[in-house]
């Protein structure tokens, strides 16, 4: 049986509406960690439309890039929850609306 | 058939400053390991020793002395020529500089981490790389490397919550940040099948003319890329993070971020926007150029007349970084223009090199000021400074005339080339802008030399150690000397070139 052929534009498609759904998130949830895991689906999202821009240019090139972004998203991890816990411990919140100590 | 590259064919020579500093970090982070706590001084100078080799290398380069060849190196994804030289320059003198504002800092505020160092040669490193990628995926590597260490600099002073809150700011933002700028090359690559910046300007060229769908994926992945690194400069409307950070990190990473981060994101935006110039010839005119344009100018107008509504010194200054990045993106824009790419480059540099030395000095001087628990740096608590402390008043002064903009120093150069390049660009009314917020910026800028000499006060400032002490003497002699001869930077930016070299 062969496989059934999905449209590219449908990937850049799915992936362009993670995006945005990445970035609602981040604009709309008041918690560090969902802040970020929103943020993780921006990545992702991008990761989605790489392959499948690398699918139509039949390239390997954004494979390539693929891997960078999950490297870098995973230092970003490291990083990024080292700040949350050293913040939840000090301040026992990671809400970011209850982080006002710096004002004009 | 592909073929397996060797060693020459890298052409890594070329590289050598990042390699020198990539090796000597690697090294400091493990030999830092067998340093005792109590001897941390060594490893700041070892950190301090490993730079200035990698200054005399890049120095050595960007005055012409050929150590590798210029070009394209490591499989075009790296490119040598005299613009990377002077980014060079300027990203390790930032660091040098840096170092010596951190030591005695950190001593005084009992954090004794050697990884401080490291870290903050890291960011230098991407630094380095983002004003000499040729390919979209160095340059997303290159600003992460940049920024990763920064967020936890920023962190340096836990369990301060200022710290601690100024880092998770800096990192959820950036974090977004680099989601836009990751989209935005994924679509770039979605249009013309490159990550090569040569690449999609020449794909950019047939695209114009083609198809609707294809054009709209590349405007919009353009659009992507200049929010990304619009983040990363502070350009308004994507400042937010900047004066809460600036303010909440330790001084000497605020001193030393608001150059590296800057510096990395301009060389970023010069070689993705600017570079493409030399290849657009249908068009005088780049399409991005209004809206660079229109980016700089709420820039220059919210940075500078929001700087003058603050009381405390590093938010104050943190406005003035905002402020900053609006005269660089008038060079931007004034590189949309075909035939003032070059210009345009050494413009920016030029104000990058003078502005190096003018920031990193006044936040030295703020750090001479603060007291151990964050305290002190107020505009009012600058009163009398002149009385109890003249060389720290004097100094001072000079950096705030630097940043107004007044002849005889650095600031003023930096200005001149960059209003000369956006007039020869004709874009008057951003000329016109520049010129009107400096005259804005010269309020709160005075008023801190004001509140200095003119207000009585005795204020309490830290005792000066020899390390301070030479970073205040390198900056301020830096700030006057390129003010007076203004020869050093020109010779340096003379030979910068926008084109994507092979």
């Amino acid at each position: 049986m062969e496989n059934p052929e999905v449209a590219n534009e449908l990937f850049v498609l799915l992936s362009a509406v993670l995006f945005v759904l990445g970035t609602m998130g981040v604009l709309l949830r008041r918690n560090a960690i969902l802040i970020f895991m929103s943020v993780e689906l921006m990545l992702n999202s991008a990761n989605l439309a790489l392959v499948a821009f690398a699918r139509q240019w039949q390239a390997v090139d954004a494979h390539v890039m693929v891997f960078m972004v999950m490297t870098v998203a995973a230092a970003e991890v490291a990083v990024g929850l080292a700040l949350i816990v050293a913040i939840s411990r000090s301040k026992e919140t990671t809400d970011v609306d209850d982080l006002h100590s710096l004002q004009g | 058939m592909f073929e397996v590259p060797v060693f020459d064919d890298l052409n890594a020579w070329a590289a050598l400053p990042i390699i020198l500093l990539a090796l000597g970090t690697s090294i400091l982070l493990v030999a830092d390991l067998f340093i005792p706590e109590d001897r941390k001084r060594l490893t700041a100078s070892l950190a301090l020793g490993g730079v200035t080799v990698s200054l005399v290398v890049a120095m050595l380069q960007a005055l012409g002395v050929e150590i590798g060849e210029q070009g394209a190196a490591f499989a075009d994804m790296f490119i040598a020529d005299q613009f990377t030289y002077v980014v060079n320059v300027i990203a390790l003198s930032s660091a040098f500089i840096g170092i010596l504002v951190s030591y005695d800092y950190f001593e005084r505020a009992e954090v004794k981490r050697g990884e401080y160092y490291s870290l903050l040669l890291f960011s230098t490193m991407g630094a380095m790389l983002m004003g000499a990628s040729r390919n979209l995926v160095m340059i997303f590597v290159a600003l992460e490397l940049l920024s990763i260490p920064l967020y936890l600099l920023s962190a340096f002073r836990k369990p301060i919550a200022a710290s601690e809150e100024s880092a998770l700011k800096y990192f959820l933002l950036g974090a977004f940040s680099s989601g836009f700028l990751v989209y935005g090359i994924t679509l770039l690559y979605g249009a013309t099948g490159t990550f090569d910046i040569d690449g999609i300007w020449t794909a950019a060229v047939e695209i114009i003319d083609g198809e609707i769908s294809r054009q709209f994926t590349l405007i919009a992945g353009f659009g992507l890329v200049i929010v990304g690194l619009g983040f990363k400069v502070g350009a308004v409307p994507f400042h937010g993070w900047q004066p809460d950070v600036y303010q909440g990190a330790p001084t000497p990473v605020t001193a030393f971020m608001s150059v590296t981060a800057k510096t990395g994101g301009f060389a970023a935006m010069l070689r993705v926007l600017v570079a493409g110039i030399p290849v657009v010839v249908a068009e005088d005119i780049a399409m991005w150029q209004d809206t660079i344009q229109v980016i700089a100018l709420l820039t220059l107008v919210l940075g500078n007349f929001v700087a003058i509504m603050q009381d405390e010194l590093k938010r104050m200054l943190a406005y003035s970084s905002i402020a900053h990045a609006g005269y660089l993106l008038i060079a931007v824009a004034a590189g949309g223009t075909e035939g003032i790419g070059d210009q345009a480059a050494q413009s920016a540099l030029i104000y990058l090199l003078a502005y190096t030395f003018t920031n990193i000095g006044a936040f030295a001087v703020v750090v001479a000021m603060e007291h151990v628990d964050y305290s002190g740096t107020k505009l009012n608590d600058l009163k009398g400074l002149s009385n109890t402390n003249p060389m720290l008043a004097a100094v001072m002064a000079l950096f705030m005339f630097s940043l107004t903009g007044i002849p005889g120093t650095a600031g003023f150069v930096g200005k001149w080339f960059v209003f000369k390049a956006a007039i020869d660009a004709d874009l008057v009314l951003l000329a016109v802008v520049g010129v009107l917020t400096s005259v804005v910026s010269a309020f709160y800028y005075l008023r801190v030399v004001v509140n200095m000499y003119m207000e009585p006060g005795t204020p309490e400032t830290q005792p000066e150690t020899p390390s301070l002490r030479w970073a205040l003497g390198i900056t301020a002699a830096g700030t006057l000397i390129l003010g007076i001869l203004p020869y050093f930077m020109t010779e340096l930016a003379e030979g910068v070139t926008v084109a994507l070299i092979r």
